[in-house]
């Protein structure tokens, strides 16, 4: 799963995939703006087939609360 | 059996204040940058009405160079539909300050608020009447002036809006051409994410403005944002489907005009080229319901359409509302 996560955000972010790790934060490692986080949850909710709502997304900053939150959701 | 008539395009303008706000004009005001705006909105520049100016005279224009385009005079307008979200008055209407002003002395007249999906909404209503008979001529102008309902010191809202009137008159044309069809919906359970208090201000619409204003613009904009590229993909297939048509079958989209990031959202989900999605943003960044008229009158004007080009138009925000139509270029 964290292989899928990691292609997405390569995809979405326009980043290398071997810059991705479970520790970085999307937007001081990854260059991500809030808009980027909003298209980069649009594309994970497709993907996975879920909803994050706005109060969760809110809380994720790092590759790993992402990973951590389809892994409790899906 | 009652004739039916094929409603379409008939006479396009627009007005636009002369003033302009640069990005770097804003940079002065809040803490926000070129680089920043530019990024995250596709917008470098914004039109604003002076304050002492009604935004209905930005109407008045657009209204005069419609029925100049189509031939037609004042007079012979049967129904006046102004679309906005930022009138004037709530009594009297846009619609009847601007037919007092162009003499339009036979016409009905009201506005339509359904925010940016307004111009497809009275699109719409103006199909029902022409189709029928009922009505001939119909002059649907979209006329806001955001800049009135803004909070400039708020950077994540005072950057995204603009003042502006587009118009375009709707009669009977040939057969095969003209509205093929239209489609509009809203989700009022979502309304509560882009907020303009009136009559009434809750403690919810308190509570999320830091101004002292509390009848400016709010809008959640990762909602917002979220909501509108997939509901800008459900109802431009939507009416391909309604018409039988195919995203082949398009000369281009007039989308409302509201973020690129939007745009090029929605351009990928439909599969689309972006150079298929007309954006003229960057200069007049979002004004509501006038966004698809201005944005029709200058892709007329810059000759983009050729008769028998199908169109697709497709607005949606406040409410919140969505709309979409295609239109067989008759002129």
């Amino acid at each position: 799963m964290f292989e899928k996560v990691k292609k997405i955000i390569a995809e979405q972010l326009g980043v290398e995939e071997d810059e991705i790790a479970m520790e970085s934060s999307f937007i001081d490692d990854l260059g991500a703006d809030s808009l980027d986080i909003v298209e980069l949850i649009m594309a994970l909710e497709e993907e996975f087939d879920l909803e994050i709502p706005d109060s969760e997304a809110e809380k994720i900053s790092t590759v790993g609360d992402v990973v951590e939150y389809i892994k409790n959701n899906s | 059996m009652n004739r039916t008539y094929n409603c379409g395009i008939l006479g396009l303008g627009s007005c636009l204040p002369e003033k302009v706000i640069t990005n770097s004009d804003l940079e002065k005001m809040v803490d926000t940058s070129d680089e920043w705006i530019t990024k995250r909105t596709g917008i470098s520049e914004r039109r604003i009405l002076d304050e002492d100016i009604p935004t209905h005279k930005l109407g008045v224009e657009a209204a005069k160079k419609a029925l100049a385009d189509a031939g037609l005079k004042a007079e012979d307008l049967d129904l006046i539909i102004v679309t906005t979200e930022t009138p004037d008055y709530l009594s009297p209407s846009m619609s009847c300050l601007i037919q007092s002003e162009i003499g339009a002395t036979k016409a009905a007249a009201f506005d339509l608020n359904a925010a940016c999906s307004g111009f497809i909404y009275g699109m719409s209503v103006a199909n029902q009447f022409i189709k029928s008979g009922f009505y001939k001529y119909v002059l649907i102008i979209g006329c806001e002036g955001l800049s009135k309902v803004t909070d400039w010191k708020d950077r994540n809202t005072c950057v995204l809006f603009g003042d502006g009137a587009g118009a375009v008159l709707f009669g009977p044309v040939e057969e095969d051409y003209g509205i093929i069809t239209t489609y509009t919906g809203a989700a009022g359970e979502l309304g509560k994410n882009i907020t303009i208090p009136c009559c009434f201000i809750g403690p919810q619409d308190i509570e999320v403005r830091t101004g002292e204003n509390k009848r400016t613009l709010w809008m959640d904009g990762g909602e917002v944002f979220k909501f509108a590229v997939k509901i800008m993909e459900h109802a431009a297939k939507k009416v391909l489907e309604d018409s039988g048509l195919t995203m082949d079958d398009i000369k281009m989209i007039v989308p409302h005009q509201a973020n690129i990031r939007i745009l090029e959202g929605a351009a990928k989900r439909l599969n689309i080229p972006n150079d298929k999605v007309f954006s003229n943003l960057y200069k007049y960044g979002n004004i509501s319901s006038a966004s698809i008229p201005v944005g029709l009158d200058e892709a007329y004007r810059e000759k983009i359409f050729s008769k028998g080009d199908s169109i697709i138009l497709v607005g949606f925000g406040g409410g919140l509302t969505w709309g979409s139509a295609i239109i067989k270029w008759n002129k």
